[in-house]
């Protein structure tokens, strides 16, 4: 494993609205290795240099979603990116575009989690009460794997916004879902334990819904889970549209004596 | 629905939060460039439909001259059958067969049709709807427009008919 | 108003239509300039301009132009301005004064071919 070690330089936009502080861009010096990700380099900054510096992280493997933020103009997930891919000696780091800014890299994700809400993420089916009361009651869907692999890569999503950053219909369009919400209004539709497509189709059909989306591919461009939620989005149009036929049989559910 | 910005009353951030609106406005729209191939005729749809529409509204208006007499028609073709007035017109071939070609590309993929099928992804994630029929297909858009516009090019300044 | 009423994937299926429609009358509407055993420049004569618009089928296409490409374009713009600013008050300005536009740059187009039509 190679110990060499590159000096690079980090700036990273600060700013402080509680404060009245402008924004401006601090600079820090960081040794790099080569596996050294942007994260690793922004703690190294924390750690060492301004222990002030506000940065969201969590998992550090590109699994919650936490650290999403503009490098060198792109958003990215920061515990995903290496300084060595970037191939620039110096890095300057964002907050995401799109989202209220709350601290130097830090935004707020109250929008684009009501967004998600609404477009009810979650299994609509009449025949499955939602409160279980006694044990006996709990039921199994038979799903196969061919029925999952229809909605699985867009149920990999883990809420890191880069691609609402990414859109340029998000850019402009206050009431724009974006490109997370949407596509997990596919992934509901094409989920066959869900028999809610009509009222998705209500939600999504709107002055500022699914038709806003001019398939720009920038939300799939950036997406680090492989979601594709351009691909769900316009399938969604092809059945919304009545183009594409949505052909999914209603799972039926396990009996207790199966 | 969400935290104001400026706004002093934020319970989900637990009090006083003030936040700044951090979305990129019309040059979110206007920078084509970062995001890969498909950004690309995002924009050039966008600016070639709106270049159109204005030519196609100055169109009606130089055509209406008609009803005016042949003196008012030959004043207009004196106005517009120009070098200028052709290199503009170019300008509009080219648009216009953009503007088609990766309009019917875009009439497909909204449908659902061209842009692959969901699976399992895999490491390094690339996406399925950005696969190589449609980065030909805006290929093709840019190819064809840069031919009509160098015919056009040849019936206007040239001889051909 | 009717248009209001559209659900948007109603007013989508027309623009793609218009659209369609717009492309092949567009092209019959270039080869009649080009097409016709005369050069670009001779096509643009008054008098063989005024002799295509004493053809009754080149007439209808001229009209079905324009009311393709202007349901089309406007409704496009209509997109693009809708996106730019969202509050009740210039959604329903930015609705009703492309309506008015698209009917009257028909209106005006219509015009021309009705006296183009008598000449």
């Amino acid at each position: 494993m190679s110990e060499e070690t590159n000096n690079i330089k980090l700036k990273v936009y600060r700013t402080n609205y509680n404060k009245e502080e402008s924004p401006h861009y601090d600079e820090f010096d960081v040794s790099v290795k080569r596996w050294t990700t942007v994260l690793d380099a922004l703690l190294d900054a924390k750690s060492y240099s301004d222990s002030s510096l506000g940065i969201r992280y969590s998992c550090r493997m590109a699994s919650c979603g936490s650290c999403g933020m503009k490098i060198n103009g792109k958003p990215r997930l920061a515990c995903y990116t290496k300084i060595s891919e970037l191939n620039d000696q110096t890095i300057v780091c964002e907050p995401l575009p799109n989202f209220p800014r709350i601290r130097d890299l830090v935004t707020d994700f109250t929008e684009f989690f009501a967004h998600h809400k609404k477009i009810e993420p979650y299994t609509h089916n009449e025949k499955v009460p939602i409160d279980v009361i006694k044990k006996d009651d709990l039921v199994e869907f038979k799903q196969t794997p061919e029925d999952v692999d229809k909605y699985l890569q867009f149920s990999y999503c883990i809420k890191c916004g880069l691609c609402y950053s990414a859109c340029p219909t998000v850019a402009t369009d206050t009431k724009f879902p974006g490109p997370q919400a949407l596509s997990q209004a596919y992934r509901y539709t094409a989920d066959n334990r869900d028999s809610g497509e009509s009222t998705r189709f209500n939600i999504v059909d709107d002055r500022h819904g699914i038709w806003r989306c001019h398939f720009a591919g920038s939300c799939s461009n950036v997406c680090p889970k492989g979601v594709d939620p351009a691909l769900g989005i316009q399938l969604l149009k092809g059945h919304l549209i009545g183009i594409t036929k949505n052909d999914k049989k209603i799972a039926t559910l396990r009996s207790k004596e199966e | 629905m969400g935290i104001e910005p400026n706004s002093d009353n934020n319970s989900s951030t637990g009090g006083d939060i003030r936040l700044k609106s951090g979305r990129e406005g019309l040059m979110g729209w206007l920078n084509p460039t970062r995001y890969g191939w498909e950004r690309v005729p995002y924009w050039l749809q966008r600016l070639t439909g709106v270049g159109l529409l204005i030519y196609f509204i100055g169109h009606i208006y130089e055509t209406s001259s008609l009803v005016n007499g042949i003196n008012a028609w030959n004043s207009m073709l004196e106005l517009t059958q120009t070098t200028g007035g052709h290199i503009f017109l170019l300008l509009v071939i080219g648009a216009s067969t953009f503007h088609t070609i990766n309009g019917l590309r875009l009439i497909f993929t909204e449908s659902g049709i061209g842009i692959g099928r969901p699976g399992r992804p895999d490491y390094p994630y690339d996406a399925t709807s950005l696969n190589y029929k449609q980065k030909s297909g805006i290929w093709v858009a840019l190819l064809l427009a840069t031919i009509a516009m160098l015919y056009g090019g040849m019936v206007m300044f040239g001889d051909v008919n | 108003m009717p248009l209001l009423k559209l659900r948007e994937s109603q007013i989508m299926k027309i623009h793609y239509l218009t659209g369609i429609c717009a492309i092949f009358f567009v092209a019959i509407h270039i080869l009649f300039r080009i097409g016709m055993g005369m050069s670009f420049n001779e096509s643009l004569e008054y008098h063989n301009v005024v002799a295509n618009y004493h053809n009754i089928y080149y007439v209808i296409l001229l009209e079905l132009i324009l009311v393709f490409i202007s349901i089309h374009g406007f409704n496009g713009l209509r997109i693009i301005l809708l996106e730019l600013k969202q509050n009740q008050w210039w959604e329903s300005t930015i609705t009703i004064l492309v309506l008015a536009a698209m009917i009257g740059v028909i209106a005006y187009g219509t015009r021309t071919i009705i006296i183009g039509s008598q000449l």
